[in-house]
This record gives structure tokens, C-alpha cells and sequence, in this order.
């Protein structure tokens, strides 16, 4: 059977790491691509990057903020997956570049890990810069190993530097010449990033997660204005030139069902309780 | 010579039907089917089957309903359509079968999509099925991506005469715009998902949540499957792109459909998926889109406006699809087009500001072209847009599909049979014509069929 969850761990409070048997998702799964979920008959979609995969099976990290990732992660090995699609959207521009500078933030290290990858297998010396508001929220830190330098800030300073991302990748690009960054994140996180790109003149990859439906190109709601024009983030993206990212209208449609996203929080959590599987 | 009137199908009051989903229209009884179908003059050179785009034995089935010999009306349509329950309720008749028929020349034609309806209804009602036995078992392989009409049809004739068939489709049912578009209340899933069993029962194996494209390339499909037939649909809603486009509340009428119909958000939270209401609609558009949008928006609780640039003669909609919107209640507001979305401090709709529009020369399109009024700028209210204008091609799957060649539109290229640029590669339905009919998709997926049948036997 399809889609079965074949392990699952827990990174930090709310984070949960899924193994998921689904061959076709992993023999075909390149770095920057992701999945859609749904988890039940009345379920919705929700999008998930691809981090790693392996044989028959890919891998996802989950942060649980509302009621569908609530319920993801409250499913244990041996359960299954309703639906999976995927790979969905255009694979990262992975190629040789020269020095490469990456920085994940949160749950967006584990966006991070195949790309740096497949830019230390085409040649690039490649520095890795992982955020996270504390210590915590620090993950996989042992997967990044074979990348040049890595560096590791934290809001609180209870790991690494006490810096926000933004702040550390300013002060190294003053240090050393690079010619291509990713940056994948919280949008503020992601957006800080891209400034400082633009200030120093460098093409910087950021990935959206840009509201989902269909993941096809097919209903428009993943829209995104870049440099003017009217992107479709899960086929023409997710990941576009974080310069040229129209970041306010960005980030008030994130926002769009806040209202909507409290009650379906809050009638799930009256039916289960406490949330202790977190 | 004096003809009788057609008889009427029951409708439900529009202020009941206006607050569900349930399907407006119910149909004939037995009786009605059968005084209607007395009412067919039998043509010898029957007109009405040039109008069908699939030609129907239009004539041959409501003889056999005369006849109160249902099974065998069943049996006829089926020879010459294999959705009949989809294309009675569908088909816009007024323009094919039934803008054919002789009578309109001394009355009203016959109700030919709603006698095609009543037979499909009683066969699934009685579980009559047909004869699902291939004459033969061919050893050849075939591939079908997207399981809207085109594929389904396409799948269901190949099948049919023994082929070894594969469909693949990337949501998570089978449909295409018959489950993600066209609302509950034109067009029961029920009625949907029995069509996809009895392909089941036929054989095809049917794979969903695959992106054709990503998932799997076309080279390996081109080296696994004798033929491969696309059927992907238009897909892309296109945007005004208007100042404002990106405010939350302005929605694609695929979008907003897709929620309601596919997602069940009209359910929600019993079911996951959000969509905004909030109290003033409006819907974007003058086609069936257009309709199906504020209909579906009208259920929620809305108060809805289409706002449209021409008039409503130019209405692209069926007559009976306007006509079902304003009883229902929904408002029109023509010769006026929006040309700038207004939002609050959080990036929510408040308003759209629109111009005045009058009617000029007819343009190519032979319809008049509308032109703005200067200084006619108004502002009309709303919380939601939604914009039904049109679509572009889907690009998921061709945008990886090498030597496959489009038209200046960006569509497959494709001749009256499918065929395209590449040998054993067939395409047919939206993604060949851009945005048309259920009908003229199932047409295309049985052209096709046939000669793949042709090429493959
Ligand atoms: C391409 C892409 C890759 C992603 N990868 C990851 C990942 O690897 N790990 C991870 O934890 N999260 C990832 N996300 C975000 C994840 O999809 C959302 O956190 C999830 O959908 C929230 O659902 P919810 O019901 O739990 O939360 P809700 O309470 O419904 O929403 C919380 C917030 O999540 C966002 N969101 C809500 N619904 C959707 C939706 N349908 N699609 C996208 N965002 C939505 C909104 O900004 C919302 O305010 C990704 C999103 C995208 C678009
Ligand atoms: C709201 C609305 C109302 C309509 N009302 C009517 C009406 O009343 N009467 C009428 O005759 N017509 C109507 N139409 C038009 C009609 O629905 C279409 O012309 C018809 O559905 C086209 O069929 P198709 O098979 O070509 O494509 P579609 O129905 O679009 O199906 C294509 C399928 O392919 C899938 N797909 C796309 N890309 C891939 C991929 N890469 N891999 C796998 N699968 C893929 C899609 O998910 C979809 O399921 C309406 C359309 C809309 C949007
Ligand atoms: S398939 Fe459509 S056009 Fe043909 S007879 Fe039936 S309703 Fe009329
Ligand atoms: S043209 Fe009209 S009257 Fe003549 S056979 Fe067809 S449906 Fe009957
Ligand atoms: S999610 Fe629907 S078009 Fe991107
Ligand atoms: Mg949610």
C-alpha cells in the first residue's frame, strides 16, 4: 500500500520528521520540489517540501501551526497518507555557481538540505547558515557536514551567534565574494535576506509558500507579483529571485484566513484535547 | 398543422434551490418522458443528429422511450455516447441537437437533453449496465493523462475494444471540471463517480495524485505505451491583472469553484478547506462560468452581481443558465468593467472601482465591441471578487513534453483526429480547442479512439 508513514520523529516541540513510502514521489523528486497532502475524505491540501529522499520513500518535516498540521502530526509510524501528489514545481537552479551561500531558517533547513547537496555535487564551495528562535529549533544540524563553513545563529543566542539571519549573512558577505544565495524561511526571515541581497547586488533564491489548492496551475491562488508580473508559485515557483518578490502583497495573503484557520483550530483541539503528541 | 408545446422538466422554486446544493433541475417522470417523446416527428432526414456533436440516434432513442421500451433507448444512446447522464444535464442544446430540430420552425423543438437525461437517470437507477465484455484482448498498452470528458471517453472506447489501459490524473479523483467545476447543483458527483466505476469495471486502471510531466517524464511514457492520448484540459484561469489583483478576497472563478465543489468548503469547518464569503460578491464574466460562480456564491449567503462589459444579448452563458441566476436572485449589472481592485490596510478587498461602458462597431468576434465611457469611473462594494474570464493552456505538462508542438495560443496542435506532432501522441478536448464543451471533448476522446484503434489493431 501507498503512502505509508515508515518513520517518524520528533526534531523539537511541534516538529516532527515523516519517512513516507511512495516511489513515485521519490525516484523523481529533484531538489526545491514538494508534495501536497491531504489527509482525510474532508481534508485539505496542504503543500510540503520534499527534504530528502531514500529508495522508496521521501522525507518531510513538519512544524505543526494549525489544524491540518496539528493532525499530521499526530499520525505515527505504520499509519498512511490519504493522498500524496508530487513532485510538484520547477526543481531548484542547482548548477556550479562558484561560492554559494545557503541559510535556512526554522522549519526551511530542511528545504535546505538537498539543495546544498546537489550544489556541493556540482563543484560550489557552498557556507550554510542555520537560524532558529533558540537552540530548539536548530535541526539536522549533522546533515550539513560536507558544506565549506557552517554557521548557526539564534535569536536568543542559546546556540551559535545571537543574530538574526539576515544580520550574520550581511556581515559574511562583506567578508567574502558570493555569487549566488538561497534563503528559505519565514517570509520576514526571507525578505530581511533578499534586502541585503539587493544592497549587495546578488542573485538570491527564495522559496514560497504561497496558499495552495491544487499545486497544478490551475486555480491562480498561489498568485505572486514578481517584478511586476503575475507568477503562479507552485508551477512557475516555489522558488523565484527574492529581489524582485513583491513581499507585502506576499505576506498579507498568507494571512488571508486567519479567521477561518482559529476556528478549525479551535473545533479540532474541543474534540482531541490537549495536545500532547506535539 | 398544430404542434404541441414542449413539456416542461420539474425545477425546483428558485428561493428553496438558492440555499442548497441539491440539483435544481429533477428531470421528467415516466409520464412526461413519455408525452414528449410522442411529440418527435420520427424524421426520416432527422436534423436534430447534425446538430449532435457526437451524432446520436436522436430519433432511434425517443422512438424507444415512446414505446415505453426504456432498456432499449438506454442501449441505443450508449451506442453513440457513453456519458449520457453528464450530457443531457450539460449540453448546451439550445445551440446543438435541439437548435436542429425541424420544429423550431413551427414551434419548440423537442427536449431532447432532458429525454437523454431521463434514460441515463432510469438505467442508473435500475442498474441497467451495458455490455462490458471486449470482443477481443489486444496486447498494446495506452497511455491517458487527465481523466476530464476527453480522457474518460477515450478510456472507455479503448478499453472497450480490448486495449490495456492506463489513466492518469494529479487530483485526487477522477472528473477533471465535471468534479472541480461544475457545481453539485447542474450536475450531481454521484453521477461522476459512477461513470469512473464503470470504467473500473472495464478494466482501466486508474491512477490519481500523478502530475503527468513531474511525477513521470513523457519519454518514459513514450518508451512504456504503444499510444498516449492527452486530455489535460485549458486549466490556467487568466487574470484582468488590474491594480489590486493580488488583494485577499479576489479569487479565479477556478479557484473559488474548486473550494466550494472539489474542497467542500461550503461545508467547512465540517470539512478543512476555507473560503470567503463576506456579504457583497461579485463575479467577473458573462459566461457559464460566470453563472456557476455567483450561483455557488449565492448559496453561501451571499448578495451577488455579475458585473459584465457588454450586454446581455452578448452573454456568452446559456439562456437557461442567466435566466436560472436571476431567479435565483442574482444581479446583473452590464456595460461595466472593473479596472481597479481597492483594499484595506490589511490587504482585504473593500471595493472595486469600475467603468461605464457602451457598445461600439462589432469587433471580430462579430459581437459589438464594448468601449469606455470617459469619466464614468464608479465604485461598487465587494469582499469578494471573482473573475471568470477565461483560461490559458496548463503548462504542467507541457512545459516538459519536448517536440511536442502548440499553436500560436499555446495549445496542442492537433488534426480532426488527435493526431500530433509526434507519432504515437494524441490530444483532444480543452487542451486542443482551448476552453469549449463536455461534448466536444468526449467527441474528441472518441475520434481519437478510433484511430488509435485504427493504427493499433
Ligand atoms: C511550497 C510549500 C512548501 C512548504 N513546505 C513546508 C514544509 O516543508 N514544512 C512545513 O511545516 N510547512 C511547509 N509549508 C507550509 C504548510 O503548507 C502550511 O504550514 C500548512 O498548509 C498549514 O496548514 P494548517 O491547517 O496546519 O494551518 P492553518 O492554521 O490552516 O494555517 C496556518 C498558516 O499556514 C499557511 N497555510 C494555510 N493553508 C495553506 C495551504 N493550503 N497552503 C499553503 N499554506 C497554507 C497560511 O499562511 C496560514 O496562515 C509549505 C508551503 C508551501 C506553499
Ligand atoms: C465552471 C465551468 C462550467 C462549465 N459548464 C459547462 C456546461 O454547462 N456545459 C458544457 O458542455 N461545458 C461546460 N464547461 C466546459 C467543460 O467543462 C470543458 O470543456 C470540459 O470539461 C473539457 O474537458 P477536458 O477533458 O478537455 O478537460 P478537463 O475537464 O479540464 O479535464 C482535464 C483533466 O486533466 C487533469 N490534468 C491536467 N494536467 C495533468 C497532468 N499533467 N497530469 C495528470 N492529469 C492532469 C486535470 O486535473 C483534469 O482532471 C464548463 C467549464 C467550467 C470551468
Ligand atoms: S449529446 Fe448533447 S448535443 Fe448530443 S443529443 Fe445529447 S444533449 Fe444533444
Ligand atoms: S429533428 Fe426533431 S422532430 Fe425530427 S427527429 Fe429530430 S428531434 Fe424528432
Ligand atoms: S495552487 Fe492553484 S494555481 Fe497554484
Ligand atoms: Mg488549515
Amino acid at each position: 500500500m501507498k503512502n505509508k508513514i515508515l518513520e517518524k520523529r520528533k526534531l523539537a516541540y511541534g516538529v516532527h520528521e515523516f519517512w513516507i513510502e511512495n516511489p513515485i514521489v521519490s525516484k523523481n523528486a529533484k531538489a526545491g520540489q514538494f508534495v501536497i497532502f491531504r489527509l482525510y475524505e474532508n481534508g485539505e491540501r496542504i503543500p510540503l517540501t520534499i527534504s530528502a529522499v531514500n529508495k522508496d520513500s521521501f522525507r518531510v518535516i513538519v512544524k505543526a501551526i494549525g489544524k491540518s498540521t496539528y493532525e499530521l502530526c499526530r499520525l505515527n509510524k505504520g499509519d498512511f497518507i490519504l493522498d500524496v501528489v508530487g513532485p510538484l514545481g520547477m526543481p531548484s537552479e542547482v548548477k556550479y555557481y562558484g561560492n554559494a551561500l545557503v541559510i535556512g531558517g526554522g522549519v526551511g533547513i530542511a528545504a535546505i538540505t538537498p539543495i546544498v547537496k546537489e550544489l556541493i555535487k556540482e563543484k560550489n564551495n557552498v557556507d550554510v547558515i542555520l537560524g532558529g528562535r533558540s537552540k530548539e529549533y536548530i535541526i539536522l544540524e549533522n546533515e550539513f557536514k560536507n558544506a565549506n563553513n557552517l554557521y548557526i545563529v539564534t535569536d536568543d543566542g542559546s546556540l551559535g551567534e545571537k543574530a538574526y539571519p539576515h544580520q550574520f549573512m550581511e556581515k559574511m558577505i562583506q567578508e567574502k565574494n558570493y555569487d549566488i544565495i538561497w534563503a528559505i524561511g519565514p517570509s520576514k526571515m526571507m525578505k530581511a535576506c533578499s534586502e541585503v541581497a539587493k544592497k549587495h547586488d546578488i542573485k538570491i533564491w527564495v522559496s514560497l509558500n504561497s496558499i495552495m489548492v491544487d499545486g497544478t496551475g490551475m486555480c491562480g491562488g498561489c498568485r505572486v507579483r514578481i517584478g511586476n508580473k503575475l507568477k503562479y508559485t507552485c508551477v512557475d515557483g516555489p522558488e523565484f529571485d527574492g529581489r524582485l518578490v513583491d513581499w507585502e502583497s506576499f505576506e498579507k495573503r498568507l494571512n488571508q484566513y486567519r479567521k477561518e484557520e482559529k476556528i478549525a483550530l479551535s473545533k479540532y483541539l474541543q474534540e482531541v484535547g490537549e495536545p500532547t503528541w506535539l | 398543422m398544430a404542434v404541441k408545446q414542449r413539456l416542461k422538466t420539474i425545477e425546483r422554486n428558485p428561493n428553496e434551490r438558492n440555499k442548497d446544493f441539491n440539483e435544481v433541475n429533477l428531470g421528467y417522470t415516466q409520464e412526461l418522458a413519455i408525452e414528449e417523446a410522442k411529440r418527435c416527428l420520427q424524421c426520416p432526414n432527422p436534423t436534430c443528429v447534425q446538430g449532435c456533436p457526437v451524432g446520436i440516434d436522436i430519433p432511434g432513442f425517443i422512438k424507444k422511450i415512446a414505446e415505453k421500451d426504456f432498456e432499449g433507448s438506454y442501449k441505443v444512446l450508449k451506442k453513440y455516447n457513453s456519458l449520457p447522464a453528464i450530457c443531457g444535464r450539460v449540453c448546451p442544446q439550445e445551440i446543438q441537437c435541439e437548435g436542429s430540430c425541424v420544429l423550431n420552425k413551427v414551434g419548440q423543438p423537442i427536449s431532447i437533453g432532458a429525454l437523454e437525461r431521463f434514460i441515463a437517470d432510469w438505467a442508473i437507477n435500475n442498474n441497467i449496465e451495458e455490455d462490458i465484455i471486449p470482443e477481443k484482448r489486444i496486447n498494446k498498452k495506452i497511455a491517458i493523462i487527465g481523466a476530464g470528458p476527453a480522457g474518460l471517453t477515450t478510456a472507455s472506447e479503448l478499453s472497450k475494444a480490448g486495449f490495456s489501459v492506463d489513466m492518469y490524473e494529479v487530483f485526487h479523483d477522477v472528473g477533471g471540471v465535471l468534479i472541480y467545476g461544475i457545481p453539485e447543483f447542474r450536475l450531481p458527483k454521484s453521477i461522476v463517480k459512477k461513470e469512473a466505476q464503470l470504467l473500473k469495471k472495464l478494466g482501466v486502471n486508474i491512477f490519481t495524485n500523478i502530475p503527468v510531466g513531474l511525477a513521470i517524464h513523457p519519454k518514459e511514457l513514450l518508451e512504456k505505451y504503444d499510444a498516449i492520448f492527452i486530455g489535460v484540459g485549458a486549466g490556467t484561469p487568466k487574470f484582468m491583472d488590474i491594480e489590486g489583483t493580488e488583494l485577499n478576497g479576489v479569487y479565479s472563478a477556478n479557484e473559488f469553484l474548486t473550494r466550494i465543489n472539489l474542497m467542500k468548503a461550503y461545508k467547512f469547518p465540517q470539512s478543512d478547506t476555507p473560503v470567503k464569503i463576506g456579504e457583497k460578491i461579485v463575479v467577473i464574466g458573462g459566461g457559464n462560468t460566470a453563472m456557476d460562480a455567483a450561483r455557488s456564491a449565492l448559496r453561501l449567503g451571499a448578495n451577488v452581481t455579475i458585473v459584465y462589459r457588454r450586454s446581455e444579448n452578448e452573454m456568452p452563458a446559456r439562456k437557461e443558465e442567466i435566466k436560472h441566476a436571476k431567479e435565483e436572485g442574482v444581479k446583473f449589472q452590464t456595460l461595466t468593467q472593473p479596472v481597479r481592485y481597492i483594499g484595506d490596510e490589511n490587504g482585504n478587498l473593500i471595493g472595486i472601482e469600475c467603468i461605464k461602458m457602451e457598445l461600439g462597431e462589432p469587433d471580430e468576434s462579430g459581437r459589438r465591441k464594448p468601449i469606455p465611457i470617459p469619466n464614468s469611473n464608479f465604485i461598487i462594494e465587494a469582499s469578494v471578487a471573482i473573475e471568470a474570464i477565461g483560461t490559458n493552456p496548463n503548462k504542467l505538462l507541457l512545459s516538459q513534453f519536448d517536440g511536442l508542438e502548440l499553436n500560436k495560443w499555446g495549445y496542442i496542435k492537433a488534426d480532426e483526429f488527435g493526431r500530433t506532432s509526434i507519432e504515437k501522441v494524441f490530444a483532444g478536448g480543452d487542451i486542443v480547442t482551448g476552453s469549449a464543451t463536455v461534448i466536444l471533448a468526449m467527441g474528441a476522446g472518441k475520434k481519437a479512439a478510433s484511430v488509435i484503434k485504427q493504427a493499433l489493431y
